[in-house]
């Protein structure tokens, strides 16, 4: 059983002078209990959207959230519950979520024993005493901050960056929750704490069977830490599928210049002047800012996609892509697919089917 | 504490010029208090015509307040207390950037060094338009100019990194933030320095557009032919753009080699944590460890080798003797026990 | 520019202090926070002991028009009361007037703005809109001509007609700082906890807006007794209130500046002078003391920029 599913999720804002602009389009996806799912973005791309959204902070356009593990005597079953205060007591103790900055994610004037035992009072049906303080402890301990007894006295600007972020886990933990959303939860942090910090996630994860939704614009670590991911570009998912094959057979150009964007050290000085050669042959005096520029219908990445073809102009199906698996391969398939006209081999070879622009 | 060593058994085998531009020694920055920050503690750096020397090391390793000593931009309470800042020019002048004040550092400032900051918001007037901060770059620095001159050079700048010259008319709030970095490149290059100062240039922006402004800058040093100092804590990026590298730690440079040599084979064990740090994209899944602990306190007086405490390989000296930058023999200098002949006999034990 | 750079330096060492050896060390250093509390310190001891010592300061006595003497410090009044007595009595009048309006209006404002700013929606412009107009309406006139209608213009009714007139301002600064705050990521968590309303407004937002509820406060009872002073002087308070703007009423309406008379209206002027002070001054060693530390929560960036990596500068 899925924890979440999350089906055709829509989310529109209301821009200056009335116009709206579709952050997050017809997103779907499950997360199952003990794995790890990344979505991957850059900045725009509507995944913060997505988090604030599934926090309840933001409230959806259209679509379903259906949120399990949660006792049917909950009510909590179906959607977002609206109103009823035991519905959505249930539904922010089954999801929690890890923020970015850890330097914003607690109160400066308060200390990490406050932070975490308000969760145990409202959740875990602690009442103060002893035993609440010794939970605090516990949950310190669980997220490797030692000796507890200190840290919990201390106040927020007293401690790292990294040590901060495990408080704010230790406090997403605190509920007991089900489903962790993770948003760029290591992104302000040091390079060398990053990895420790998602090694704790994912030992987390797999001890307390969590199902996490791991956000970021970071694809290495999104393949080493998840075994599911999905690129979003512009407010829509244009590829999915299982960790490795969306690294290392991407299908959509977008994830393709992703991948090939990022800095790697182990690629030779000859070859990167080589490709820099390259990319610097492509580069048109003014592209910067048609790139840059937003379109509506068809494609969104056509803008930037170094194979544009006409067909582009209309919106590509969800499509396998590798050539014999299942297609439409939608909410929560296993399947690696992409929303690209290169994969649909009558599209590439009849470029006059929609043209019209 | 530390003898400057290190940079004078530099070796000239990796082809490039050793023309120098700018060369900093012995520089200690320190930022007042009640315990005193040492944020930079006596580091010595050469910046040679026409190349990238890459800093990089965690927040609060002293990498930006270097920055700022080079540029003669530190303000109260921190606070330049050791050490020489000297610029050679073309014709064979040498500037002791400390002897620059008033009007004469102000010129120094755009004709021979600019700085590119992490966030161009803070770099660009909110309220004016792009033109005309451009325009006031000109009318300070070159009186002579015309206003068509003025003008057209301007989007002569625009267009050299790749934006439409109309934009001259907008504001900054009107351009993303990729545009942003790349018009505050273009106000840094305006007078044609030799010098720029790239302080976490790309940090805040996505990994495209982090890619398009490299690639930009890239082709613009081969163009123009400046140097630049570029600072990050992404040592990944920095083992691509720049030529030499120094890997700083609790205020002090403790590797300092061209940058394949880094990629190949580091020397120090916190370089090697750094590396390690960046988990590989295409590379085969493994355990993956960073680097435990904290980086020490500047404010506490530093016994032994800083990072010591955080190290795989300490051993017995590492504890009570802080490591000189020393170059072993054939080498390029290095802060380590590990690396130095004294230790043979520990490190070829206790070592990786 | 110069101001962000002035800011952002001074944090790292404040910091560090404040950190370092607690922040009573600290308070003690600020020689503002020093000579305001005991400026203020002095005129609340006056106000609580003082009128012990003396029985009816509107005594009239024999001896008028007198300068300072041995018998009366301040010399004496056309009908022969004394001065001292009366500047000594009249701070307890004074300080009771300036800390319950400044109480009243601080509340106002934490309300109105507070609450406003954390509703957000038609509740928070419909509050916005009354601060606004109660901004702009001038005060003092104000307060002059309700003064004028309440009839009865003791303690009480002076001290609700200046608190309603001056939380305005406060209000606003407090809706700015709740609006900024509200969409804070700790206060998404404590959100994403379901945490009650209540709790998330009195528990994690009010505090971080402690220095600044503090600080209005002081200012508010600045404004309140001179508004105080003000309409006593204008001779819009009930004469059997004493305070020093009574005073400065009586001295007014015998013509003592004329008469140079100044030992009767300099003390009560001078006292309201210096009160005043006092609590600006603990004002600024306050900010002193508690902005660079907020300022660290507000700014990670700068912060660690502050701290170790350098100085925002204009190139």
């Amino acid at each position: 059983m899925s924890a979440l599913t999350v089906t055709d999720l829509t989310v529109d804002y209301r821009q200056r002078g009335g116009s709206r602009f579709r952050a997050v389009d017809a997103l779907s996806f499950a997360l199952e209990p003990g794995q790890t799912l990344a979505l991957v973005g850059e900045s725009g791309s509507g995944k913060s959207t997505v988090v604030r959204t599934l926090s309840r902070f933001v409230k959806p356009s259209a679509g379903e959230i259906l949120l399990r593990g949660v006792d049917a005597a909950d009510g909590v079953e179906r959607g977002l519950p609206r109103g009823r205060r035991a519905k959505r007591k249930a539904y922010h103790k089954t999801m929690q979520l890890v923020f970015q900055d850890p330097f914003a994610s607690l109160n400066p004037m308060h200390t990490v024993a406050h932070h975490l035992r308000r969760p145990l009072l409202l959740h875990g049906g602690h009442r103060r005493g002893p035993k609440l303080e010794a939970a605090v402890l516990d949950l310190l301990r669980s997220v490797n901050l030692t000796p507890a007894e200190d840290v919990a006295r201390k106040h927020p600007h007293e401690l790292s960056g990294g040590q901060r972020q495990r408080v704010a886990i230790a406090r997403a933990l605190a509920t007991d929750p089900k489903v962790l959303l993770a948003d760029e939860p290591v992104s302000m942090l040091d390079v060398s704490i990053r990895l420790e910090i998602l090694n704790l996630l994912d030992r987390l994860k797999q001890d307390r069977d969590l199902a996490l939704l791991y956000v970021t614009h970071d694809l290495a670590t999104a393949r080493h830490f998840s075994s599911q991911i999905m690129v979003m570009y512009r407010g829509e998912v244009v590829e999915r599928g299982p960790s490795d094959q969306v690294i290392l057979h991407p299908a959509h150009p977008y994830t393709r210049m992703l991948a090939a964007a990022a800095p790697d050290p182990t690629v030779s000085r000859a070859a990167l002047a080589e490709a820099r050669a390259q990319r610097a042959a492509l580069r048109d005096t003014r592209a910067a800012e048609h790139r840059e520029s937003v379109l509506d219908q068809g494609c969104r990445f056509r803008s930037r996609c170094p194979f544009a073809m006409p067909v582009c102009a209309t919106r590509p199906p969800d499509l396998p892509a590798v050539k014999g698996s299942v297609p439409g391969a939608g909410a929560g398939g296993a399947g690696h697919a992409a929303r690209c006209w290169l994969l649909d081999e009558s599209a590439a070879a009849a470029p006059a089917a929609d043209s019209a622009d | 504490m530390i003898p400057s060593t290190g940079t004078e058994t530099r070796d000239d085998s990796s082809g490039l010029g050793t023309d120098l531009v700018l060369r900093a020694s012995n520089v200690s920055v320190e930022y007042a208090g009640s315990r005193p920050t040492r944020a930079v503690r006596e580091v010595s750096l050469e910046l040679r015509r026409g190349e990238v020397l890459g800093i990089v090391g965690e927040s609060g390793c002293g990498k930006s307040t270097f920055a700022y000593a080079l540029t003669r931009m530190l303000r109260p309470p921190a606070r330049m207390t050791a050490g020489v800042v000297e610029y050679y020019g073309r014709d064979g002048e040498v500037i002791d950037l400390a002897a620059l004040s008033g009007d004469r550092l102000r010129e120094f400032r755009w004709n021979k060094i600019s700085m590119v900051f992490q966030s161009a918001m803070n770099a660009l007037n909110p309220v004016t338009g792009i033109g005309s901060q451009m325009d006031d770059i000109f009318r300070t620095h070159r009186p002579g100019m015309d206003k068509a001159a003025r003008r057209a050079r301007a989007g002569q700048l625009l267009e050299m990194v790749g934006i439409d010259p109309r934009r001259l008319r907008s504001f900054p709030h009107e351009l993303s933030g990729g545009m942003r970095q790349r018009v505050v490149i273009a106000m840094a290059l305006a007078l044609e320095p030799e010098i720029v100062v790239m302080d976490e240039p790309t940090t805040a922006l996505d990994v495209l557009v982090q890619r398009e402004i490299l690639d930009e800058v890239e082709r613009l040093r081969a163009e123009l032919g400046f140097s630049v100092v570029f600072i990050t804590h992404d040592l990944a990026l920095l083992l691509e753009i720049s030529d030499r590298l120094a890997v700083m730690y609790a205020g002090q440079v403790v590797e300092y080699a061209p940058a394949e040599q880094v990629a190949t084979e580091p020397l120090h064990p916190y370089t090697r944590g750094l590396l390690r740090s960046f988990p590989d994209l295409r590379g085969q899944r493994r355990e993956m460890h960073g680097i435990p602990g904290n980086p020490p306190d500047l404010r506490e007086a530093l016994v032994g080798c800083p990072f010591a405490p955080r190290c795989e390989s300490v051993f017995e000296p590492c504890r009570e003797i802080t490591p000189p930058l020393r170059a072993p023999a054939g080498g390029w200098p290095v802060a380590c026990h590990l690396h130095d002949p004294a230790h043979d006999d520990y490190s070829s034990e206790g070592g990786r | 520019m110069p101001a962000t750079v002035t800011t952002q330096l001074v944090e790292a060492p404040a910091e560090a202090a404040v950190r370092g050896s607690g922040v009573l060390r600290t308070a003690l250093r600020s020689r503002r926070l020093i000579a305001g509390l005991c400026i203020v310190g002095f005129f609340v001891l006056l106000g609580v002991v003082g009128p012990l010592f003396f029985g009816n300061p509107n005594l009239v006595g024999t001896v008028q028009h007198a300068g300072p003497s041995a018998a009366h410090w301040f010399g004496t009044t056309d009908i022969g009361q004394d001065v001292f007595a009366q500047t000594v009595v009249g701070a307890r009048a004074t300080l009771e007037i300036g800390a319950a309006a400044g109480l009243i209006a601080t509340v106002v404002s934490v309300v109105i703005g507070i609450g406003g700013g954390y509703a957000g929606g038609w509740v928070d412009e419909a509050l916005a809109l009354l601060s606004n107009v109660a901004l702009v309406i001038p005060t003092l006139p104000l307060v002059i001509v309700v003064a004028a209608f309440v009839k009865n213009t003791g303690l009480l009714p002076t001290v609700f007609v200046i608190a309603l007139t001056s939380w305005a301002a406060s209000a606003r600064v407090l809706r700015g700082q709740t609006l900024s705050i509200r969409n804070r990521d700790y206060v998404l968590a404590s959100k994403a906890l379901g945490e009650p309303v209540w709790r998330i407004v009195l528990v994690e937002i009010m505090p971080n807006e402690l220095p600044i509820i503090v600080s209005q406060y002081l200012f508010a009872m600045i404004f309140a007794i001179l508004a105080q002073a003000g309409l006593a002087f204008l001779g819009l308070q009930s004469p059997d209130l004493l305070t020093w703007g009574n005073t400065l009423y009586f001295a007014q309406n015998a013509q003592a500046l004329s008469s140079g008379d100044w030992w009767w209206f300099a003390p009560p002027g001078l006292c309201i002078a210096l009160l005043g002070a006092g609590l600006a001054l603990i004002n600024f060693g306050l900010d002193e003391l508690l902005n660079p530390r907020l300022r660290v929560y507000r700014e990670p960036r700068a912060r660690r920029a502050a701290r170790a990596d350098g100085t925002e500068t204009g190139q």
